[in-house]
């Protein structure tokens, strides 16, 4: 077993797979996302997903509110009064005092398949794995439902889902699988298939970092200095992201955790903690013995 | 284009990592803003006032392509002394008659032209009421209008009062920035920066393209609007040049297949005229009416375009004999346009009715209006993926639950027909690019649900069937057809079978039963047959060149090899313009199409759209007419002069040149001319047809609000393929209407709560979102605010969402060159709360209606009285 927190980059044959082939993620580009949500729905139609209900959120155009155990791509509508790069906009111009410059984020979030994933950590059944290709994959049919994964998440991704008792693995908790169906038959996931302006690239995630980093730089360039990267790091909390994002803004904007940090990170310590205390225990109640003895 | 047309926006953003910039003129903030680097928010309906600006920005700071304009383009051309402009005559063009509200457009010909049109003696020129009541306009799709003669009057130095180029000149010289500022709410800074961006990227070197959807084509004056952008391009030389050309986004998947091979009552196929009755009662008139033997242009040929139809039609039923059979073509009577139609429901003269993909209880102008017409029908056939609104209001519509309408009442039989999806049955898309796409059958579709083409198919069979024996002579259209089609193994007719015979093919000779090349081995003597001219070649060599894919990267940019374009697989249209007058390209960076001095002949990356061995210094024989009469330099090989049309002579019923006019319902007076709305627009004033009052008519301050509708990429129009899908439904699950936090405030809006939209039909109630996507504008010295409204929902039980419907607020008023209703804006009141329900929502409108004092006349007088 490989370690729980810090860089990892066999994160695939640590977890015991004797062959591996490059670790697999995603890029979401949110500068060039135009919020058509093929993601989602390309993501639900070949996963068969069922629907996360009908309702109005009032949250600008998202009506699906935040990833889920139905909802596995999600994307995020944010309206600002900031400005987007060098883009012109006239609403300052408008007859009203109180407008300014103003913009529109989209972005499309996903399960980051974090190289530390708490959630696969804390599975007492084994139904989370690590795949071949570096991603965190649910077994519907060996997870019983427990839940433990769900606290575990520092995003909040995964989740247990609930309805009606015939729908599909309600009760099991969900979340998106990178198509690994898809994967292994050499095919990137759906959500990346349909994206049509390449806000979703699919790839090996080491030319991914490189391609997000240029993309950064390239975006700094043209004036959109608030450009940065997300989930990129392998020094970060999490071991670094299998999905990682460039943003507009700060990760809270978008309801993402600004300093993820896997809930496992510190069990080695804690076990040595633990451990430490039940030796002294230990070593008390022996002492104790032993005093007795005396 | 984001919105609506995600997967084409991505070539969008291709060319803006490669540097393109784009700019996004729209009411709204969309998910195109988004992404665009300027966005200009301007009054829905202001278009021509904003595209009239640029045209006198360019015209006065003299940035226009002089050479392209010079030679390509009508501007030299001299017009009559006797044309009068709406500057001359207070908002209207001469030949303007206030009783009919319809022009003689003989003033607006070039100098030396025949007024009476171009059919010669036999047959005189058909008057524009006639134009109107058939919807000429849409011939226009496929050519210009035709002209009696190919030698015109020019003024190079473009310095003849009476030339197109200073006739333009003074029509727009008030569009000022100014003007445009006061008029469209856009603030001078934005425009001018709109102005210089599109000049600056336009010349020589570079090239400037406009992309429009139905924002402009649904308003009472949208050909025009399409006028104003053709205007532009020409003067800047970005037409027949790559990365120039005005792209029209279609509403659905193949559109501009449904007017090649129309759907339209008043087309045949390749932009042919449906003949009319009493003018076109034989094939020698009809073919006049089409083309002047004196005319320039391919269209001279329309003869053997329309016989090979024929043949095809009709087989060896249609001999040199009989005309053809064009005797068996039906013949117009009139207008029989949907909106035409529908009123002829409620007068009980028509009795059946097919909907074939058409929701119109939802996507149709005034909603009430089609759907008590459809309760007047014997029989009403629905084929649709699901059990659309337009087939169960009988049950379920909104006039049952105001009274209007009782279930058991209504006699009409509606007959539903499951019909097959696009990937459950093979056949062609045909884009905006005029690009023909095969799609293959990917799945078997379920139940019974079946493809069109096999429905009529097996219709057909069975009228012949029924009809079989016959001896009356009525009949014979139907039993004479050719009806004979391969099927394949799964029972179904080969689609196939039928792209091939719309290529056409050669019927006698050495080449008998081979296909067609091109269109230019169509013969008029009936050893030809072709389904639909301008597409002729998709076919040839007997392959199926729409199905080819080869992948971009296998071959040049222009991928010739990527599905198959009409005509002849031309990938731009008209591109001699992209080469100088002596056949050089106009500069490296964009060079396409050249003179190969050499070989004698043009060549170039794309096929060329001209004579491919006629040289650029090639004069014609003053007596020439036809393909024969083009000169070297006439790139424009389909208009009857061989040049763009800056000022139109002829083809429009409702003016030369764009004019700013405001929509039929508006709270803004014209701040340009006295005519307030288009003087030539189409009223219908009726009872169940009231309008809105606008100024200068008193109250229209009942309606002081903007309203416009548009579509969300989470809906496909009217909702027929998405209401009843979960995965797009629960994305945008509910109506809802867009307002700015200023009228939110204004009128007491809360986000989220509901809100009444009310016009003179009907109030509507849609949930509140509140935001700064949209914006109060300064229109003149007042500010004017809008009402953002997606039309994709509907009142009915069977969908996953329903709710009221947009388009239920706006009555019927028409374009009068193409019968297009103005459903992208009108005049409304919004107020919070819900809407009354059953009757009392009847009582609501009619106290709006006392209030404002509204008559059948409101709104509907079509020239504006003076003050």
């Amino acid at each position: 077993m490989g370690q729980l927190s810090g860089p990892d980059p066999h994160v695939a044959s640590n977890a015991g797979w004797a062959e591996t082939p490059s670790r697999k993620g995603f890029f979401t580009d949110t500068s060039v996302c135009i919020g058509c949500k093929a993601c989602e729905v390309a993501c639900k139609e070949w996963n068969a997903i069922p629907d996360d209900g009908f309702n109005l959120l009032g949250s600008s155009y998202d009506n699906t509110g935040a990833l889920g155990a139905s909802t596995w791509r999600h994307v995020a509508f944010i309206e600002q009064p900031r400005r987007f790069g060098e883009q012109q906009t006239f609403f300052d111009q408008a007859p009203t005092d109180s407008r300014g410059d103003f913009r529109w984020l989209m972005s499309s979030d996903v399960c980051k398949h974090c190289t530390h994933a708490a959630c696969l950590d804390v599975c007492p059944t084994g139904s989370l794995f690590r795949t071949e290709f570096g991603t965190v994959v649910v077994q519907d049919d060996i997870c019983n439902g427990c839940g433990y994964c769900v606290p575990a998440c520092p995003f909040g991704v995964i989740e247990r889902r609930t309805g009606p008792a015939e729908t599909k693995n309600v009760g099991i908790a969900q979340k998106c699988t990178l198509c690994y169906d898809r994967l292994d038959a050499g095919h990137m996931p759906a959500c990346a298939q349909a994206c049509p302006t390449e806000s979703i690239q699919f790839g090996d995630l080491d030319e991914l970092r490189v391609r997000a980093a240029a993309r950064v730089e390239t975006l700094h360039e043209e004036g959109v200095s608030d450009a940065r990267l997300y989930g990129e790091d392998p020094g970060d909390g999490i071991g670094g992201a299998g999905a990682m994002f460039l943003l507009l803004d700060e990760p809270e904007t978008y309801g993402l955790p600004p300093d993820p940090v896997v809930s496992t990170r510190d069990l080695p310590q804690m076990w040595k903690q633990a451990g430490l205390a039940a030796l002294t225990l230990l070593a008390g109640a022996a002492s104790a013995f032993i005093g007795r003895r005396k | 284009m984001a919105e609506c047309h995600p997967v084409g926006f991505q070539w969008v953003m291709e060319a803006k990592k490669r540097g393109a910039k784009v700019i996004h003129i729209d009411p709204r903030f969309t998910r195109t803003s988004a992404v665009a680097d300027m966005h200009v928010p301007l009054r829905a309906g202001s278009d021509i006032a904003f595209l009239g600006g640029i045209v006198n920005y360019i015209l006065e700071t003299e940035k226009y392509f002089h050479e392209y304009v010079l030679a390509y383009t009508n501007a030299a051309t001299i017009l009559r002394e006797d044309f009068a402009d709406t500057e001359d005559l207070d908002g209207v063009f001469s030949g303007y008659d206030p009783e009919t509200g319809s022009y003689d457009t003989s003033t607006w010909q070039y100098e030396g032209i025949d007024e009476a049109a171009p059919s010669g003696e036999e047959t005189k020129g058909e008057h524009d009421q006639s134009r109107q009541s058939r919807g000429a306009g849409h011939e226009m799709g496929g050519h210009g209008a035709s002209l009696n003669a190919s030698d015109v009057r020019r003024d190079e130095t473009l310095t003849d009062p009476h030339c197109v180029f200073q006739v333009l000149k003074r029509h727009y010289r008030r569009y000022t920035p100014e003007m445009v500022s006061k008029t469209c709410g856009v603030p001078v800074d934005a425009f001018l920066k709109v102005c210089e961006a599109v000049t600056a990227n336009s010349g020589r070197d570079r090239t400037t393209s406009w992309v429009y959807s139905v924002g402009w084509t649904h308003h009472s004056v949208g050909v025009q609007y399409i006028r104003g952008s053709a205007i532009i391009q020409l003067l800047l030389g970005n037409m027949g040049r790559p990365g120039g050309g005005i792209m029209a986004l279609r509403g659905h998947a193949s559109i501009q297949g449904s007017t090649d091979i129309p759907t339209l009552y008043n087309l045949l196929p390749g932009y042919l005229p449906m003949p009319k009755a009493g003018e076109h009662d034989n094939l020698d008139d009809y073919v006049a009416t089409i083309t002047s033997p004196s005319q320039k242009g391919f269209w001279a040929d329309a003869r053997k375009f329309t016989v090979s139809l024929l043949k095809s039609y009709w087989g060896d039923a249609a001999t040199a004999e009989n005309d053809f059979a064009f005797d068996y073509l039906p013949r117009l009577t009139g207008d029989h346009g949907t909106y035409a139609t529908v009123m002829s429901m409620l007068e009980d003269e028509v009795e059946g009715y097919f909907l074939l993909g058409q929701n119109p209880a939802v996507g149709s102008a005034h909603g009430k209006m089609q759907r008590l017409g459809m309760a007047h029908l014997k029989w009403l056939v629905v084929r649709d993926l699901n059990m659309i609104e337009s087939a169960t209001f009988w049950k379920d519509g909104p006039e049952i639950e105001t009274g209007e309408l009782a279930t058991t009442d209504i006699a009409t039989e509606v007959f539903f027909f499951p019909a097959a999806a696009h990937v459950e049955k093979d056949g062609s898309f045909t884009q905006t690019q005029r690009m023909l796409q095969w799609h293959h059958k990917a799945v078997e579709p379920p139940g019974q649900c079946q493809s069109d083409l096999q429905f009529f198919y097996l219709l057909g069979k069975k009228v012949r069937e029924r009809l079989a024996g016959s001896t009356d002579d009525r009949d014979r259209p139907v039993l004479d057809l050719t009806w004979n089609y391969p099927v394949t193994d799964d029972g179904e007719i080969d689609a196939e079978a039928v792209l091939a015979e719309i290529n056409g093919g050669h019927l006698t000779g050495d080449k008998a039963g081979q296909p067609l090349t091109s269109y230019l081995e169509m013969a008029d003597d009936g050893s030809t047959n072709g389904g639909c001219w301008i597409y002729t070649g998709v076919y040839a060599d007997g392959v199926n060149q729409a199905a080819r894919r080869k992948p971009g990267s296998e071959q040049s940019w222009v991928a010739p090899e990527w599905g198959w374009a009409w005509p002849a697989n031309r990938r731009i249209l008209y591109n001699r313009a992209s080469a100088d007058p002596d056949g050089k390209p106009w500069s490296d960076r964009k060079s396409y199409v050249w003179w190969d001095e050499q070989n004698q002949k043009w060549t170039g990356h794309d096929i060329a759209d001209f004579e491919p061995t006629k040289p650029p210094n090639y004069r014609p024989d003053p007596d020439a007419g036809g393909i024969a009469a083009l000169s070297g330099d006439d790139p424009f090989i389909m208009q009857a002069d061989g040049k763009g049309w800056l000022f139109a002579p002829a083809g429009l019923l409702d003016g030369p040149l764009p004019a700013h006019y405001e929509p039929s319902e508006s709270p803004v007076r014209n701040p340009l001319y006295r005519q307030q709305a288009s003087p030539a627009r189409e009223v219908f004033p009726r009872k169940d047809n009231l309008q809105n009052p606008s100024p200068p008519e008193a109250n229209s301050d009942v309606f002081p609000y903007v309203f416009t509708t548009y579509r969300l990429t989470e809906h496909h129009t009217a909702g027929g393929m998405s209401r009843w899908v979960p995965y797009l439904s629960e994305l945008q699950p509910e109506f809802f209407c867009e307002v700015s936090p200023e009228l939110a405030r204004e009128r007491n809006l809360t986000h989220l709560d509901y809100a009444t939209i009310v016009t003179a039909r009907t109030a509507i109630e849609a949930r509140v979102l509140v935001t700064d996507r949209m914006t109060p504008l300064f229109v003149g010295d007042r500010t004017v605010h809008q009402v953002g409204l997606p039309y994709h929902w509907g009142v009915g039980s069977s969908a996953l969402v329903t709710g009221d419907s947009a388009n239920d607020l706006f009555g019927v008023t028409l374009d009068p060159n193409v019968h297009i209703q103005e459903s992208k804006v009108a005049s409304c009141d919004i107020r919070p709360g819900r809407r009354p329900t059953g009757p009392a929502l009847l009582r609501f409108v009619e106290e709006y209606r006392s209030r404002a004092g509204i008559t059948v006349e409101t709104g509907n007088r079509q020239r504006t009285p003076e003050d």
